[in-house]
């Protein structure tokens, strides 16, 4: 094209006057309990955004011009008033493309939104089968999402997403995925587990084997843009030939999240008070904290790779990915956790457990996914002495001899 | 751009498979096919953001985003709707004549994503 002074990705990395893409997180409840799940999500948050509020913000998206966004949860669709915020969206200019777990996607559900030009559709799905999607989604959980794929696809709505995460143990999936994907005429969307919310539990145990990165790369070169990926694997062109797509780390230049209490972090993987740059119920709403935040500014400062620098692969990988690195304790300007040359592992024996921070703001709910319950050993009454109550005429109840 | 639930940068709001790339990224296959002396105009369904880099342009049909790398770039796509032809809108933007055909490129690119269209001239 014309001529620009600067390559795009490198003008990105200054930062935009609006983002380009915003995650909105509109509530903190969700039916499942997804081990992974990156805002800890379960329980509806008391301070959520009202209606009014999120027409506001969406108001203030419009006068900004940001043509879309990406809204997820928690589960979206279980606020009561979210099908009227969709087309308060749409009617503002404001596209929407949002996440479920498909369990409000009805046959009416589906029609409703298949007449809608501004509105695309994600399913989440962490397993081509049953069982290897139900054991990080709960059980059910994979039910469910192909019930709401096959309500899209009887209703017409072509082209929706479906998205996982990837895994461990649905790597090796990829084509039974992309087969899914084609028997709906739908898009597969693959993005990367991060050690984000509940998923700094079992990052250790699901994130991809060295050997597995290698693979996703493969394929991923090999399907070319067919496959969308939220640019997420950027830290892979490390690998050679970098992915399709933009490899930038775009937090707080061109990506941002709103929370469901209106805070604005700098991107979706990021809920901590490190990356908090303000809420949209401050003075100068959601467009003051994105062109005026210092935590923004400062990101939109030339960023240093610190040992990456000297690394042949660095101007590929950039890195990585700044919230894997936070949530495992590595320095921010050191290798990705996941770097392909094996810097990350390094680091990471030599950081230790004990570095890396806990996520903030945990909504979980209280009884599941199985934790640990405490408990406090004791000695059991004794069976003899049956327990004392005011009726009892024995006129030793109660009396424990002296010396037990 | 950088990861995300939701940053699916070649395709903000996804893309219809098959549907043209962007211009960002895809080195134009339609420059010969594309009419420089016809009259265009930006679709229906488009948006213009500017940025200090040039603009984005957002098509709200296919869901997709373009970039636009120059703020000289974006004149002319301002300056099509009252041009007679799109080598027009070029001059009136004050391109260089030797600048013309990596215009012309840019320009086919946005006809083949379709956030420009053709019109009848005035």
């Amino acid at each position: 094209m014309t001529a620009a002074a600067l390559p795009l990705v490198e003008q990105f990395s200054y930062g935009l006057d609006a983002p380009i893409c915003l995650t909105w997180e509109l509530t903190y409840a969700c039916n499942l309990s997804c081990v992974h799940c990156l805002s800890s999500s379960g329980r509806r948050d008391p301070g959520e955004l009202s209606t009014t509020e999120c027409q506001a913000v969406i108001d203030e998206l419009q006068r900004m011009q940001v043509f879309y966004v990406n809204i997820g949860g928690g589960e979206p669709t279980v606020r009561p008033d979210f099908w009227d915020l969709l087309d308060y969206a749409t009617g503002h200019d404001v596209g929407v493309k949002f996440s479920t777990n498909g369990v409000k996607i009805t046959p009416a559900i589906a029609r409703r939104l298949a007449g809608h030009d501004y509105v695309d559709v994600q399913i989440s799905l962490d397993g081509a089968t049953a069982a290897v999607n139900d054991a990080v989604r709960g059980p059910g959980s994979y039910a469910v999402a192909l019930r709401a794929m096959r309500h899209l696809a009887d209703a017409g709505f072509a082209g929706f997403k479906i998205s996982v995460v990837m895994t461990r143990h649905n790597a090796g999936q990829l084509d039974q995925f992309q087969s899914l994907a084609d028997s709906f005429g739908a898009q597969l969307r693959l993005t990367r587990l991060r050690p984000s919310g509940r998923g700094a539990e079992v990052w250790d145990q699901l994130h991809l084997t060295a050997a597995q990165q290698r693979q996703l790369y493969d394929w991923l070169v090999a399907h070319g843009d067919s496959v969308l990926t939220g640019d997420s694997f950027f830290h892979l062109s490390g690998y050679g030939a970098a992915l399709p797509g933009l490899n930038l780390c775009g937090a707080g230049r061109v990506v941002c999240l709103i929370d469901p209490v209106g805070d604005v972090y700098a991107c979706p993987f990021a809920i901590h008070p490190e990356f908090l740059a303000g809420n949209v119920r401050d003075p100068g709403g959601f467009a003051r904290v994105w062109r005026e935040s210092e935590l923004f500014a400062g990101l939109r400062q030339p960023q240093s790779g610190g040992a990456c620098e000297s690394c042949a692969a660095y101007a590929s990988c950039r890195g990585g990915c700044m919230a894997a690195k936070f949530f495992t304790g590595l320095p921010l300007d050191g290798p990705d956790p996941e770097c392909v040359r094996g810097h990350g592992e390094h680091a990471l024996a030599t950081a230790g457990t004990a570095a890396a921070p806990r996520p903030a703001g945990d909504h979980s709910h209280r009884t599941s996914p199985r934790r640990p319950v405490p408990l406090t050993l004791g000695r059991r009454p004794e069976p003899n002495q049956p327990p004392v109550s005011a009726c009892n005429p024995d006129p030793l109840a109660g009396f424990v001899p002296p010396g037990r | 751009m950088a990861c995300a639930v939701s940053t699916d940068s070649a395709s903000p709001g996804g893309r219809p498979p098959g549907t043209p790339r962007s211009p960002l990224r895809a080195e134009v296959g339609g420059a010969d096919r594309f009419d420089f002396d016809a009259a265009w105009r930006l679709a229906p369904q488009v948006q213009v953001r500017p940025e200090r880099f040039g603009a984005l342009l957002y098509h709200f049909g296919t869901r997709q985003l373009s970039f636009l790398k120059s703020p000289a770039l974006l004149a002319v796509i301002r300056a099509l709707a009252a041009a007679p032809s799109a080598r027009a809108a070029c001059q009136a933007a004050d391109v260089p004549d030797a600048q013309l055909p990596s215009y012309r490129r840019a320009l086919a690119t946005l006809a083949d994503a379709r956030m420009i269209c053709r019109r009848e001239p005035a």
